[in-house]
Formats: structure tokens, sequence, C-alpha cells
């Protein structure tokens, strides 16, 4: 019954959808006012349709309906409570649906600051945003309907989740993921919006800029939670492996990060138009394309979900119709200006401009790299895989070029900036930054040029924003948040990099075989193995390993688990992990050998942490960059409609 | 149709099962040696799941490949690339991580540093233009410097 | 920036699609091309199920189209191609040599007794190493070889009707050992095999 009522919703919430496109793209009578309010209340009825909807689904997981097909392949009645409601999202059709719920809240949160926009501009894109949405409910409706029922053939209990994901990432990860994934949605609406009124000026780059920020901020926890999920879980120390479902992703942050900082050019100098409203486009797009590799089956990967080709061919369509539409509006009305290039080198624009290409460029690469095996076998009919070392190959030096740009933006005004700014931070933060990296790179072992010039970069990064940030102090200048916000985020770039580079070259990694007693050595840390006991989970059985582990001063035990689930039989490592601010240890069980002794893999990842706090900072600092004053609701303008509306004497 | 998606999803949820990182236990000469094997384990991809390469894969297949470089490597003696050329001889272009330098795959290469290339060309492009322009610029207050003057 | 390079964006976004779409229409995503086509077979040197005193190599698979079938008792697929298989061995003349894989050999004679043998003989690789250099990633696996020890061709996955019909009929019976039944619109009897 509650699963047929989510049909229903899911039903309704495309028929608002549909009205809501039609009104807010195409109907342009004279009582604007009307068409503004249809459109906004028809936006909230799709959010509380999809709430609905969604709430139906929770429902039949947290019940245990396992006559609706869905809930029986992805729970089962042991599953413990958190992750029976995690489970709603744990498989293609749920996932999806939580898609479209989380495209609902971006439009109602849309609908809450509809205020600072002009009417008719607002209503194009709410029309925009509810015309994704009637793709995306369509999509679910007719290929992934998860209120599928089992009826006559409902089985006594459910077939389980996947023990890797009954776990806390599958709780934030996706939701997060997603949220930056559609709310990307929203700068691309404002980009089709002003295209369509023929406007792309300041104002709606300062309009876009919020709404990009947060949906670029949500992206960067979202994949930073992905990373650290894939660390503790899969067991083999590593956080990132270039996989197409991790690209996918990466993508669309890639093109993100550029647009944030196009948008800010744009609003603060009028420049770069043509160039912005691209990138917003892109962004979304590769959202969408990212949305076809993950659930298409085209490439594999360990991530994807369960894959159908005809799916896959509806997303491609679909992606077909809106990227090739957007652009080819973007081809027909973008301001086709000459770039209005009045900057010299050594400016903001500038290396916002050396920003935009290493990003885009970096972008180009990691596409190439995910999609050339396709077009390697269409045309050869050979088979090649492209993974972590041709990725990296590329992706590095890119990375260390981009960071020695950012080093210098704390120096750089806009449009020219005298040489003697350049020189003090050359004369000073540079050399410094270049003998602290050399002292800390010379205590590395084994050592690589990558990591000293990994070391630099950061270090001075670190250097020039904190000697800019001390020095406003002194001068009693304000600290705007915008500025707060762009230090914290350089910073936080310099400590993912510094995360990264030492991480993967100084991890240590054994894997031994240990007997009861047992003592080894990894790194400076010293393991006991004191044996192994048997443990009771909630669905599962588990041999539990105690580690004592001594490093220097400080004793901590670590409890590994071999688990087996009960409901499918599935079998399961989990790791043991001390997390550290300056290194994590990792423990996991192998398979039990001869006399009571176990192989064990141990592994000492110095500075792995640092990789996610740093995102964590530059997510962080970028919605600071947002949070000014000069964003906030305009309340002039709702009060002179106000008044207009009292004088005219109609009805609000 | 369902059927074939069922058993594919049926598939694809045991193979995840799979993607635990597994441990050998094995014994080798020297830390080098046991850095050059944990580095070759990680390049090749294992043949038959949902890429992973065969050091985090507990397939019976990657094993038996884990097996293979560690016989090589301890007791045959060979080089990394003669390991690499030995896998790669008999499962083809797809074991390798790192795709092969050939003539059919050169454009794979070479699309990437052209994509650099491209980039640098624009930036310098770009600077041009705004030399250029800064030129004009100067032009455009100078003359209006000079009307002003006239003006007076 | 002329009106037609605003158009560049859509065309990449285009190939981009296009490779998508491309991706469709590869099927057996999951069968890699074999790196042995067209390449000798490996030499080997492996004892034989069901006779402990015997060895056999490479040159044991000369001088005749061979037919050599990967298969193990834990692998469903490989029981469903069996009734293929002992059709093969009676219909042609080609040799059919098996290979026990990662297997128990007392639970493969077993399985032979019971479902029947179509091999000549069955090599046993019972870690695999056999299967590493004919990069046999899983079974069922069937290489098909000429009479020079050249790998003709390679199946990844069950030998079913279609690919008796489709690959291995023909390639047979280009190698001689197998006489193609003449078309049934004529109101001819199949021949003798020969």
């Amino acid at each position: 019954m509650i699963a047929e009522l989510g049909q229903l919703s899911l039903a309704l919430a495309a028929c608002l959808a549909l009205t809501a496109s039609a009104a807010g793209l195409f109907a342009h009578g004279p009582s604007t006012q009307l068409l503004r309010q249809s459109t906004v209340s028809m936006v909230v009825g799709q959010f509380v349709f999809a709430a609905l909807a969604f709430t139906a689904l929770v429902y039949s997981f947290v019940t245990d309906d396992f006559s609706v097909s869905y809930v029986a392949t992805h729970s089962n009645s042991l599953l413990p409570l958190p992750y029976k409601i995690s489970a709603t999202w744990g498989g293609h059709e749920g996932s999806f649906l939580l898609w479209i719920l989380i495209m609902t809240i971006w439009m109602l949160l849309l609908t809450l600051r509809r205020d600072n926009y002009p009417v008719r501009f607002f209503s194009r894109v709410l029309g925009t945003m509810s015309l994704m949405n009637l793709g995306f409910l369509c999509f679910a409706i007719f290929t992934s309907n998860p209120f599928e029922r089992l009826i006559p053939m409902t089985p006594a209990d459910g077939a389980d989740l996947n023990p890797l994901l009954q776990d806390f990432g599958l709780i934030v990860h996706p939701p997060l993921l997603y949220a930056g994934y559609v709310g990307l949605a929203v700068p691309f609406s404002f980009a089709v919006a002003a295209l369509l009124e023929n406007r792309v000026d300041a104002a709606w780059a300062r309009w876009s800029r919020p709404w990009t920020n947060f949906a670029w901020a949500f992206l960067t926890v979202g994949i930073a939670l992905g990373s650290w999920w894939a660390y503790y879980e899969l067991g083999w120390g590593g956080w990132w492996f270039w996989d197409p479902v991790e690209n996918a992703s990466f993508m669309p942050w890639l093109a993100a990060t550029a647009l944030i900082h196009s948008l800010a050019v744009t609003e603060k100098r009028g420049t770069f138009k043509s160039w912005t409203l691209l990138l917003a486009i892109a962004g979304f797009s590769l959202s969408l394309l990212g949305a076809f590799i993950v659930r298409s089956g085209v490439l594999t990967s360990v991530h994807a979900f369960a894959v159908d080709p005809e799916r896959g061919m509806y997303i491609l369509i679909f992606l077909g119709a809106v990227v090739g539409g957007s652009l080819t509006l973007y081809g027909l009305r973008a301001y086709g200006e000459r770039a209005d290039v009045g900057f010299k080198i050594l400016s903001r624009e500038f290396f916002m401009l050396i920003n935009n290409v290493i990003l885009v460029v970096s972008l180009a690469v990691v596409m190439w790299g995910t999609l050339a095996p396709i077009g390697y076998e269409a045309i050869s009919g050979g088979r090649i895989s492209i993974g972590v070392p041709f990725f990296n190959m590329f992706f590095v030096p890119l990375m260390l070029l981009l960071g020695l740009a950012v080093a210098l933006v704390p120096v750089l005004n806009w449009k020219r900036t005298p040489w003697q700014s350049i020189k003090s931070t050359l004369t000073a933060a540079l050399p410094v930054s270049a003998l602290l990296g050399g002292i800390w790179w010379y205590t590395t072992d084994p050592k690589s040029a990558g990591v000293l010039a990994a070391l630099i970069v950061a270090l001075w990064i670190v250097a020039t924003h904190l000697l800019d940030l001390v020095k406003r102090l002194r001068q009693s200048r304000s600290l705007p948040l915008a500025y707060v916000g762009m230090s914290l985020a350089h910073i936080g770039f310099a400590v993912s990099v510094i995360g990264i580079a030492i991480t993967a070259t100084q991890s240590v990694e054994e894997d031994v075989r240990m007997a009861p007693n047992d003592v080894t050595t990894l790194g400076v840390e010293e393991v006991r193995f004191l044996g192994v006991r048997e443990v009771q989970g909630p669905n599962y059985v588990a041999q539990q390993g105690v580690f004592v582990v001594t490093n220097g001063s400080r004793t901590f035990e670590l409890r590994p688990e071999k688990r087996r689930y009960l409901a499918g039989g599935n079998i399961m490592t989990e790791a043991g992990i001390d997390a550290g601010l300056f290194a994590d240890t990792y423990i996991s069980l192998g398979e039990p050998l001869d006399g009571g002794a176990w192989a064990v893999r141990l592994h000492y990842k110095p500075m792995v942490r640092w990789v996610w706090l740093g995102s964590l900072m530059f997510a962080f600092g970028g919605m600071l960059a947002v949070m000014d004053k000069r964003y906030r609701k305009l309340r002039t303008r709702r009060d002179v409609s106000i008044k207009a509306a009292l004088g005219s004497g109609s009805a609000g | 149709m369902t059927l074939r998606v069922l058993c594919l999803m049926a598939l694809l949820t045991a193979m995840q099962s799979w993607a635990v990182s597994p441990v050998d236990v094995y014994t080798f000469d020297s830390p080098e040696q046991q850095q050059r094997y944990k580095g070759l384990i990680a390049e090749f991809r294992c043949p038959k799941c949902l890429n992973t390469n065969i050091a985090g894969s507990d397939a019976p297949i990657a094993q038996d490949l884990r097996r293979t470089v560690h016989r090589l490597v301890v007791q045959e003696g060979y080089s990394d690339q003669e390991v690499r050329d030995f896998l790669q001889a008999r499962y083809g272009d797809f074991v390798l991580y790192n795709p092969p330098f050939n003539s059919r795959t050169l454009l794979i290469w070479l699309v990437p540093l052209g994509l650099a290339i491209v980039g640098m060309l624009v930036l310098f492009g770009l600077l041009r233009r705004a030399r250029q322009q800064q030129a004009v610029n100067l032009d455009e207050s100078q003359r209006q410097r000079v009307r002003a003057l006239l003006e007076e | 920036m002329s009106r037609a390079s605003l158009f560049i964006p859509l065309g990449i976004f285009l190939l981009i699609v296009s490779v998508g779409y491309i991706g469709f229409s590869l099927d057996n995503r999951n069968e890699l091309p074999s790196a042995l086509l067209h390449q000798p077979f490996p030499e080997f040197s492996a004892g034989v199920l069901g006779d402990p005193d015997r060895r056999v190599s490479k040159a044991d698979l000369l001088g005749r189209p061979t037919m050599v079938n990967v298969w193990a008792t834990w692998c469903p697929t490989c029981k469903a191609e069996h009734a293929e298989l002992m059709r093969i061995a009676e219909l042609s003349d080609v040799r059919l040599v098996g290979v026990n894989y990662k297997d128990v050999a007392a639970k493969a004679r077993r399985w032979l007794v019971d479902f029947g043998n179509p091999y000549e003989f069955v090599i046993v690789d019972q870690d695999g190493g056999l299967g590493v250099e004919l990069g046999v990633y899983g079974a069922p696996e069937t290489f098909l070889l000429n009479a020079e020890g050249e790998v003709v061709y390679k199946r990844v996955g069950e030998v079913n009707r279609r690919i008796w019909r489709d690959e291995l009929a023909p390639r047979l019976a280009q190698m001689g050992v197998y006489k193609m039944p003449a078309p049934e619109t004529e109101n001819s009897t199949m021949g003798s095999g020969r």
C-alpha cells in the first residue's frame, strides 16, 4: 500500500515537473506575478511528492517489506536499523530516488531566495531545473522503479545489504556527494536562463556564486568521504585508484573548481563571461556524464551499480539532449565578445586564467584516460587498461604547477601588480619554504624529487598566505569573509598536497605470519599479536584479532575482524585502525595459517589524514567565501515590490 | 531479460566480496626485492575482476598471478620489465595498467601531452593579446589627453 | 571569438557521446581477446589424469588439429558445455584434449565416469601454472590448435551450439577434420563425417 503511494507520488512529482518546466521556460505572459507564483508552487509540490516517495521507500525498508523487490534485494531482517535506512540508497533505484529528492531540495532552497532575482530570469531557472527533474523522474518511473513488487513470489527474508555497504560511509557519502552532483544543476540553470534572457553580466555571476560554491563544497566533501571510506573499508591502505567511478565524480569537481574561480573574475571584473558560462554548463554536464558512466555498465568498476544497458541508453539520450541542447544554445546566444584582456601577466586575472587552464587540461586528461579504452577497443578490437601510473604521470606535474600559481595569489592585485610585491615574496617566503621543505625532505626515506617539489610548493603556499594575513592584521585592515575563505581554502590545498606526497612515499606495509605472542616491527612501532577470539555482532559472527601496538611512549590496542554475515554468508574483513593526526596504524587479518598463526597485514601510514583534512579545509573555505554580506538577501527589492503591490491595489 | 539481469547482479555482488584485500605471506631475499614485488603486483590488472589490481583482489586468478610474479622475481630473478613482458605475452595489453607504448597506443600517450601544450598556447595567446591591447589602450588614453588639452 | 568557434564545445561533446554509444555496441565486455592468437602453443610438461606415470608435453598436441578444453568440476558452466563436447568428439575428427584446471584429481576422474569422457587424454594442471601460460583466467576456456601447434581460435566461456556452428565447425572443416553437412533444403543425409 505504502509502496503504491510512493509510486503515485513519483508520478505526481513528474506531472508537476512537466508543468513547471512549461511555465518557467515558455510562458511569457504579461501577468508575470501569476507566472512566478505558479512556478514556485509547482516546485514546492515537486519537493513534497519527492519527499513522500522517498519516505515511502524508507518506510518499506524499516518495516521489512520484502514484497518490494528493491527491499528484498538490498535488505534483511537482521540488518541494524541505521543500515536499513541507508540501504534505501544502497542500490541503483533507491540512490536515484535520493538524487531526485536532493534535486527538489535545491529547487526549494532556490525558491526561498527568489526575491533576489528578477522574476522572468528566476522562472527560467526554475523551469530549467524542473526540466532536468522531469528527465530524472521519467527515468526512475520507466526504467528504475524502486517500488516494484515481488508478488506472489514474496521472499521470507531479504538478500542482505552488501557487507561492504553496512557502514557509516554509506550513511554520509552518497547524500553529500549527490548534493554536490545535483547542486551543479543550479549554476547550470542560471547559465541557461541567462542565455535565454540574453543577460550575461556581472550581476548574473554574483547571483550564481553562492549556489556554485555551496554545491562545489558538497561535492568536495562527498568525494573526500568516499575516499576515506574506501581507505578504511577495502583494506589495501589506498585512498584513490583513478577508477572510472571515482573519475566520474572528479571530473565535475575539476570543472566546478575552475568555475568558482572564473565566476569570481566575472563578478568583479566583468570579463571571461562566455568562458564562465561554458564552465557552468560543463559542470552539470559532467555530473550527467558521471551518472552515465556509473550506471550504464560501459566501464567496469567495483563501485558501479548493477548494470543494465537499457538504462544506460536512456541516460545517454538524456545526456545528449540536455547537454547538446544547452551547448547549442551557447553556440547561438553566447556573447561573442573579444575578450577584454586589459590585464598584465602578473595579475589576478591572469593567474585565474592559469588556474582555469590547468584545471581544464587536468579534466581533459582524466576524461581521456577514462574513455580512451572504449575508443581503442572500438577502433582496434584489442583491450587496454589505463590506470594509476598513467593518470599520476600527468596529474601530479599539473597539480604542482597549479600549486606554484596558488602560492603567488595573495601578493597579486587585479589588473597589475607592482614588481615590489612579487620581489618580497620571492626573496623571503620562497627561500624559507625551500629551506624548510628541503630539511623535511631530507628526513624522508625513501627520497623522491616529487616529494621535494611538493613540500616546497605547499610550504610556500602556506607561507605567502599566512604572511599576507599577518600583514593585513598589522595594518588593521578589515578581513572580509571572502578573503578568509580564500586563504583557508588555499592553505587546505597545501595541506592536502603535503598529505598526499608523504603518504604516497613514506608508508610502510608488511605482510607477516604472526602466531600468538609474536612481536614484529612496523616502521617506528612495535606490534604484538595476542591471538584471535570469536565475537558476535548484530548480524554477523567474527574472528577478532587482538594486537597491542607500542609507539614510543604510547600503547594502544587494535582489533581487526574477519566477519561472516549470517544472512548471505558473505565474508568480510574489517580493519583495525588507530587514526592519528600525523599517522595511522592499520591492521587487517588475512587467512588463518597452521598452528594458530594468522597472515596479518600491517600498514603504517604517515600524514594520510591530512589528505582529507585539507579537503575539508578548502570546502569550508569555499563556503566562507560566499557568506559575505553582499550575497545575502537584498531586503530593499522585496520592500519595493510590496509597496508597489499595495500601491496598485492588487493582492500580493 | 530480468533473469539475466538478476544473474548478473548476483554475480556482481559475489565478485564484490572479492574486492577485500588479501594477505599473502611470502618470503623475500631482501627488502628491495619485497618492494619490487609490491610495486609490480600493483601494476597488473586482475583479468577477471571489476577493475582491481592483482594486489587488491581475492579472486583465484589474482592469487595465481601474484604467485607467478613472486616466483619470477624471487626464484627466476626476472627484472621488472621482464615480468611485465611475461604477463603481457600471456594476457595481452589489458593486464597492464600502464598501457604499452607502441604504434597503436601512441595516440593514447600523445593526446594528454597535446592537451597540455594546447593549454600553454592558449595562455601565451591571451598574453600576447593583452600586450597588444595595452598598446592600443595607451594610444587611446593619450589621444584623450590630447583632445582634453585641445578643448582648453 | 568567432561564432563558429563557440560551437566547438558542442562538437567535443558529440564526440564524447559517440564514445559512450560505441561502448554499448561492444558486447562481450567480459571476454578478453587472447594474447596467444596466431602464436604457438606454449611449451609445457604435465601429468595426465588417471595415468600417474605418463607425462605429456607440447609434442603430444602436434600432428593433428587439436582442441584444448580447460575445465574443472567446480565450474557449473563446464557441466553445461559437456554435452556439446561429447557431441563434437563424436561428430568430428579433431583431437579433444582436456586440461583439468585447479581441481582435485579424484573428483575429476569421478566426473568423467559419471558424465562421459570426450577427451583423448586430460592434462592435470593442479596449481594453475599451465593456465597462466595460456592466459586462462576462468573456466571454461577452449583453444583450437592446428596441426603445427598454432592457436587459431580461443573461446572464453562455454562451447555451445552457436559457437560450434559459427566458429568451430567452419574452422574444423577447413582443417579437414570435419565435413560440413549439406544444406537442409536439399534432400541429402549427413555424410559419415570424414
